[in-house]
């Protein structure tokens, strides 16, 4: 469990956040640039005093401005990766490897150098030097280099954003696999939406250095009132599934949620594993009274929970919906749809998704009993008509 | 085998090395020391540590020699010290050459010191802290290999200025053959004895092939400590 409750004034922000998070999995910090995810990672790491408040990881407390504790960064042992990868230049992989691992108390060294550098990919590389590496690399080196140190939890301020989208893409998988792989809680920083989807469990929304929201990442995608906030990604859903089995004779894999089953492309996971999917509202087209015979793999009944007030500049042509289809589902349709459809709260409709248009996100091998997968049980029924 | 070099210019080259020595060895920790304090430390009375140091850049070298004299001499009250707890006398011997030698090669030596610390990536020291290093391990094992090819920048030049001191070194410990008479006053001595010349040209060529010596050797450390640490200096 992290808690953390801290305040710090700067000159052009004042950061005042408070929440409690399980350290269990990925916690990721969103929120536009400049409201204060980063100090508030340098808070955790103690590379930035706040000016009162107090953080506790897993009943460890690292900070508490009433009793004048404030480990000093050294002696908190989290694991920090950087947004530019801070590789020591005079070093090779090798010594930046095993710069934290040696320095690791013997008996929390949990994490084998051979180990990290398979997951990683990065054995090839030991006698180089840092600047003989591509950006890609330089980023794996440094999460092997955090790791590698054993730390309760990883930090990383946003990793991948000094990186194109190939090299991004390259990174994510690893991320992803050191999460599974060695059980490391991260909290993670981000203004990426995509990245959150991908990793993160649990979303912390920031706003004006302030936490706006906290929950499970299914929820909070979901949620119209935070649309300000988590917009700038493309509206949509997502949903937590479990694979349910492969119809290996058309190369698709079968997806159970809450609500029934969703038909992808070939998902490489056992079945029982997690799989998140995302679905963008424009891809998820409506039907209502009986479905003929239709090409989309996806056909699933649900009703009409919320018509959306066009957000502000959004275009007017089109109106979001929200359906229940177990779960909540984020559908964009022209108004002229709406107005000749006669949707409405209540209104039972099918909703129809092509295979292919959804992106299945969260490769993760976690298992059913580890965490909930499905998340959206959780959500608060009450906002559901 | 006859060398090239005269007993008496091998006496004056032999005490100039070992003068500009010495007092390199002296003032490096010294020096990093203190380019350390006016890179990163915020303390009361910064500027006028910075003044003091730079001093001897700008005051007349006869100035500081004089002023050495007064303070270190037999009867100055640090010479006194000296000589009380240490049995060290520095005033008019090779030992007060080098001091001469290293308080003006002083300022030179910070500057440049000071000029790397400030160029490393402190982002690097917080690095290495969330790695489980204390402050005086990230010192050792991150800050000081960077600012390397700054101390081999200054003491280079240290090396050098301390090598051409002449007005503080002859003001404070005189001219006195095989104890304080370094190449420059050496030099200088000849100029002033008629029918010297030849001797005096020499002594400048020994000088100049010394300076040029002294640089390509700290160009090729320098080069080589670039190549091994990839520091951007």
């Amino acid at each position: 469990m992290i808690r953390i409750d801290v305040e710090k004034t700067f000159p052009a922000i004042r950061i005042e956040a408070r929440f409690e998070a399980d350290t269990r999995g990925v916690v990721a910090l969103f929120g536009r640039s400049g409201t204060g995810k980063t100090s508030l990672v340098n808070m955790l790491a103690g590379l930035l005093r706040p000016d009162r408040g107090r953080i506790e990881i897993d009943g460890r407390v690292l900070f508490d401005s009433a009793s004048g504790i404030d480990l000093p960064p050294e002696k908190r042992r989290l694991g920090y990766v950087f947004q530019e990868s801070r590789l020591f230049p005079h070093m090779s992989v090798r010594g930046n490897l095993e710069y934290g691992m040696r320095r690791a108390p013997r008996a929390e060294r949990r994490i084998a150098l051979d180990e990290a550098l398979d997951v990683l990919g990065i054995g090839h590389l030991l006698h180089r030097r840092p600047r003989e590496l591509s950006g890609g690399e330089r980023q794996r080196v440094a999460l092997g280099r955090a790791l590698l140190a054993s730390p309760r939890l990883l930090l990383m301020d946003e990793p991948l954003a000094s990186l194109d989208g190939a090299r991004k893409a390259e990174i994510l998988p690893f991320i992803a696999r050191l999460r599974d792989a060695f059980a490391m809680p991260v909290v993670y920083v981000t203004h990426a939406m995509d990245e959150i989807v991908q990793l993160a469990d649990t979303l912390v929304l920031m706003d004006e250095g302030r936490v706006a929201a906290i929950g499970p990442v299914e929820d909070l995608t979901s949620r119209l009132d935070l649309r300000p906030l988590t917009g700038r990604y493309e509206a949509g859903s997502v949903i937590a599934t479990t694979v349910a089995g492969h119809e290996d004779e058309y190369g698709l894999t079968r997806l159970a949620f809450p609500g029934g089953e969703l038909r992808v492309p070939h998902v490489d996971a056992e079945i029982g594993a997690a799989v998140r999917v995302r679905i963008r509202a424009r891809d998820v087209s409506l039907a209502v009274g009986q479905v003929g015979r239709v090409s989309e793999l996806n056909v699933i009944p649900g009703t009409v929970a919320e018509i959306a007030a066009p957000a502000e500049g959004q275009r007017q042509t089109d109106v979001d919906i929200r359906l229940d289809i177990g779960v909540p589902l984020w559908v964009r349709i022209a108004r002229r749809s709406l107005a000749e459809l006669g949707l409405a709260p209540g209104v039972a409709v099918s909703a129809m998704i092509k295979g292919t248009s959804i992106d299945r996100l969260s490769l993760s091998r976690r298992k059913l009993d580890e965490r909930t997968p499905m998340g959206d049980e959780e959500a608060p029924t009450g906002r559901l008509p | 085998m006859d060398s090239f070099l005269t007993p008496i210019e091998i006496e004056a080259l032999a005490l100039s090395l070992r003068v500009s020595f010495w007092a390199m060895v002296w003032s490096l920790p010294a020096g990093v020391a203190v380019a350390w304090l006016l890179a990163r430390a915020e303390f009361p009375g910064r500027t006028l540590v910075d003044v003091v140091i730079h001093l001897p850049l700008v005051l007349p070298p006869v100035v500081v020699g004089y002023l050495l004299l007064l303070l270190l001499g037999t009867q100055g009250p640090l010479g006194a010290l000296l000589q009380d707890w240490f049995g060290v006398t520095v005033a008019f011997t090779w030992k007060g050459a080098a001091v001469a030698a290293a308080v003006m090669a002083f300022p030179l030596m910070v500057r440049a010191i000071r000029l790397s610390f400030e160029a490393v990536d402190r982002r690097l020291e917080a690095a290495a802290r969330t790695l489980g290093a204390g402050p005086v391990t990230v010192f050792a094992t991150i800050t000081l290999p960077l600012i390397l090819p700054g101390i081999l920048t200054g003491l280079v030049l240290g090396f050098a200025r301390a090598l051409g001191e002449f007005g503080a070194t002859i003001t404070f410990v005189s001219n006195i053959p095989g104890e304080t008479r370094t190449l420059p006053v050496a030099l200088y001595s000849l100029t002033q004895t008629p029918g010297a010349e030849g001797a005096a040209l020499r002594i400048m060529i020994i000088s100049v092939v010394l300076a040029f010596a002294a640089l390509a050797g700290s160009e090729f450390l320098a080069r080589r400590i670039r190549a091994r640490s990839g520091a951007a200096l």
